[in-house]
């Protein structure tokens, strides 16, 4: 799958694209019509404050929700269930499943997919590297992981079958400050060293801007404006952006003056 | 199943006969006769008589007793599930052939006959409302009929409530007789019983055959005026009966005219008060009827080929036998309704609207009464098991189909997105991932059916589908006296469905996938 990816890479084909998507829930709009290319092999954050639409664009991209109109290309192509195996994702609890054990959760879909026990191993191990679980942490329910374990065997599950696009729903909401703080650290060294295609969701710019190299501000169902957070703070395209950036950005200064962050 | 065998040794002059009775069974095969009856004892000692009959007759006899009332009884008989039980006339105007003025005898024997149900002659005693007085006061008094009571205005009458205000009960009587009296109260049937007997009240109502009169020491008095309507027993029998069973029918028929008020008083006094079985009493009568001259000057007429033998089965028999066949009830009726239930809680859950209409009929199904429910059953499935587990069945399915529908439901958003997001197909999540986490509340739900199977097959008992709805309904036939029984059948299906309870906490702990049954460290 990763070979299919750099074919496309080369050809410069977009990986994910939105054309004129739309998606209301009753009679709030959640969505407006929106455009958008998710650039291949970076991390795009999609960044707003709660009720933005920034989750319904994720999970529109994976096809959990249908777009009201508009169409979602993936390698160019309208998505399709079959193509969500070539997408991960990871949501905010983590989404495990509690009636399994890490490992079950993590080789779930390998298991279903009939590959053999030396395969799924192998794999297992590429991934508790990856993400410096601790392996007999596998053998653990859900209930007795912490948090931040949690988050880990969630993103090794959605790692499992290599997928091309990574997709993240605030991976690290839930988590209390200091594990939050080492899972930020340990989740941008383990999107470098993949190399792949992310979009992860949050409403932080402090994370969107540590782990992010696009950034899509969006807020009331649109996207304010995409860049760097530089384009953002020399450029902002409406006095909201300024806004946001200033409200987060003095809890922010703070804690870099109080050396807490890496 | 241990079963004791209670000779009733009458006489010891019977080898002649009982030889006769062996040539006649190798001519021709056993005819097969059910016999029916209700729940009372009345009735279960008459069913007892008629099965002693025709098994003397030779033929193979099957008490199916204590059913659950006339309706029940009447739709065996019409089906064949019964062939023979013993009716009421009054009971036979008013509830079989309801609405169709049927007035005198003759009609209301047409009447059954066209169903094809023939009627015996009135067996002689008459079970209706009536009058009863202390023996000593009436004695005292010189009072012998209703009309009597006319002499002393002063008598204090207490009458069970529905006697007293219903227009065919006292105001009726009052009205036809001119009764003067003025001191009437309505009280609990059985303290009036005991009023009368310690003479702080001077006359209640009775059934005229009510053991009450033995145990109280009652004189019942003479409707002489005819006021209350008759209630003559009578034996219902199947016309297709006539051709297969002559010799059994014969033998039921002899029983015409034999037992009057004072004599069935007094069985049923034997059972009710005093606690002997019912079989065993109606053994003791037809065998002692044998040996007396129905009528001065005529021959002793026998009407036993061989003294009736009752078969008593030991207490701790009947209840192993009873427990069984209440296991059997719960066990197929809530296996059934886990096939059915699982796929249409499923179904609700995926198709709302569709759950909706689900959870609204299996309710409705909840609300019908069960007794009627069996009765409504009754014309397509007849007696037995299989109506009593086909009820069941359904009152198991709104559990079931609720808990599969709340457990599926209750999942979090997220875990059924990321089941979606993992590529897999519905069928998948649903095995993999949707049923073992809903499984804890899955499993509640049919443990919720299974407690109340236990508990709903006691209704087996009145189609005759046994089970401890035997014991209790027996035991509340019996009155005071079958409180024993009514708690033995109780407390056991009290403790077969602790037992059912027990067994499925056990099952929760192979089903329900242990990373559910964790406490969170």
């Amino acid at each position: 799958m990763a070979s299919d990816f750099d074919v496309i890479y080369i050809r410069g084909s977009k990986m994910l694209e939105l054309r004129g998507v739309s998606k209301s829930y009753g009679q709030a709009d959640a969505l407006q019509p929106i455009n958008l290319r998710i650039t291949p092999r970076r991390t795009t954050v999609l960044l707003g404050p709660s009720g933005c639409g920034k989750s319904t664009l994720l999970r529109l991209m994976l096809g959990l929700l249908r777009p009201d109109s508009g169409t979602i290309l993936f390698d160019g192509q309208p998505i399709r269930p079959e193509l969500r195996r070539r997408m991960g994702y990871v949501v905010q609890d983590g989404g495990l499943f509690p009636h399994l054990t890490g490992r079950g959760n993590v080789a779930l879909v390998a298991h279903h997919l009939g590959w053999e026990e030396g395969r799924i191993e192998t794999r297992m191990r590429e991934l508790i590297d990856l993400t410096q679980f601790p392996w007999d942490g596998l053998d653990r329910y859900p209930v007795q992981l912490s948090g931040g374990q949690r988050q880990r065997v969630s993103l090794m599950r959605a790692l499992m079958l290599e997928p091309d696009v990574l997709l993240l729903d605030e991976p690290l909401g839930a988590l209390d400050p200091l594990i939050r703080a080492d899972l930020q650290a340990d989740l941008r060294r383990i999107f470098q060293a993949l190399g792949k295609t992310v979009v992860l969701v949050t409403h932080d710019l402090g994370e969107a801007v540590f782990l992010g190299d696009h950034l899509v501000l969006l807020r009331d169902g649109r996207i304010v404006q995409e860049g760097t957070l530089a384009d953002f703070v020399e450029r902002p395209a409406d006095p909201f952006v300024t806004r946001f950036i200033n409200a987060q950005r003095t809890q922010l200064d703070g804690l870099a003056s109080k050396g807490a962050r890496p | 199943m241990s079963r004791k065998h209670w000779s009733l040794h009458c006489s010891y002059a019977y080898p002649v006969s009982l030889c006769a009775l062996c040539l006649c069974g190798s001519f021709a095969p056993a005819a097969e006769l059910k016999i029916g009856s209700k729940i009372m004892v009345e009735s279960r000692i008459l069913g007892e008589m008629l099965t002693h009959l025709a098994r003397d007759a030779g033929a193979t006899v099957t008490h199916r007793e204590g059913l659950g009332g006339t309706l029940v009884v009447w739709q065996a008989l019409l089906r064949g599930d019964i062939d023979a039980y013993v009716e009421y006339t009054g009971t036979i105007r008013a509830e079989i052939l309801s609405g169709k003025g049927v007035r005198g005898g003759g009609a209301m024997r047409r009447a059954l006959a066209e169903q094809g149900i023939l009627t015996s002659w009135p067996l002689g005693f008459n079970n209706t409302y009536a009058i009863g007085m202390h023996e000593a006061t009436a004695e005292r008094l010189g009072i012998r009929s209703i009309s009597d009571l006319r002499k002393y205005p002063d008598l204090r009458f207490g009458f069970s409530n529905e006697f007293r205000t219903r227009a065919d009960g006292w105001p009726g009587l009052q009205k036809r007789y001119g009764l003067p009296q003025t001191d009437v109260k309505s009280l609990d049937h059985e303290l009036a019983y005991r009023g009368v007997a310690a003479g702080s009240l001077d006359a209640t109502d009775v059934y005229s055959t009510d053991a009450a009169i033995r145990q109280y020491g009652l004189r019942v008095l003479a409707d002489d005026l005819q006021y209350f309507p008759a209630y003559q027993a009578v034996i219902l029998y199947r016309t297709d009966l006539t051709e297969r069973a002559t010799e059994a029918v014969d033998a039921l028929l002899r029983l015409e005219g034999r037992i009057d008020e004072v004599t069935m008083v007094d069985l049923n006094a034997r059972v009710q008060i005093d606690g002997k079985n019912q079989s065993v009493v109606a053994a003791e009568f037809l065998n002692q009827l044998q040996r007396q001259p129905t009528q001065v000057g005529a021959a002793p007429e026998p009407i036993l080929a061989a003294p009736a033998e009752a078969i008593v089965e030991s207490s701790a028999g009947r209840l192993l036998r009873l427990t069984w066949q209440h296991l059997g009830l719960v066990a197929v009726s809530l296996a059934a309704a886990v096939v059915v239930a699982l796929p249409l809680g499923v179904l609700a859950a995926r198709q709302p609207a569709l759950g909706q209409v689900l959870l609204g009929a299996t309710g409705i199904i909840q609300t019908v009464p069960s007794l009627a429910l069996l009765i409504f059953l009754m014309p397509w499935l007849g007696l037995g098991a299989t109506p009593a587990i086909l009820a069941l069945f359904l009152y198991s399915l709104l559990p079931i189909v609720r808990n599969t529908l709340t457990g599926l439901r209750d999942i979090p958003l997220t875990l059924r997105e990321s089941a979606v997001a993992l590529g897999f197909s519905p069928v998948a999540r649903l095995r993999l991932v949707e049923l073992p986490i809903a499984s804890p509340t899955i499993l509640a739900g049919i443990k919720t059916a299974a407690i109340i199977n236990v508990g709903t097959a006691t209704i087996a008992g009145l189609v005759g589908a046994g089970g401890y709805g035997q014991l209790i309904w027996e035991g509340i036939s019996l009155g005071t006296g079958g409180t024993g029984l009514m708690v033995q059948g109780a407390a056991a299906a009290a403790i077969m469905a602790l037992a059912v309870q027990g067994l499925f906490e056990l099952a929760e702990r192979l089903i329900v996938p242990k990373g559910l049954r964790l406490k969170p460290e």
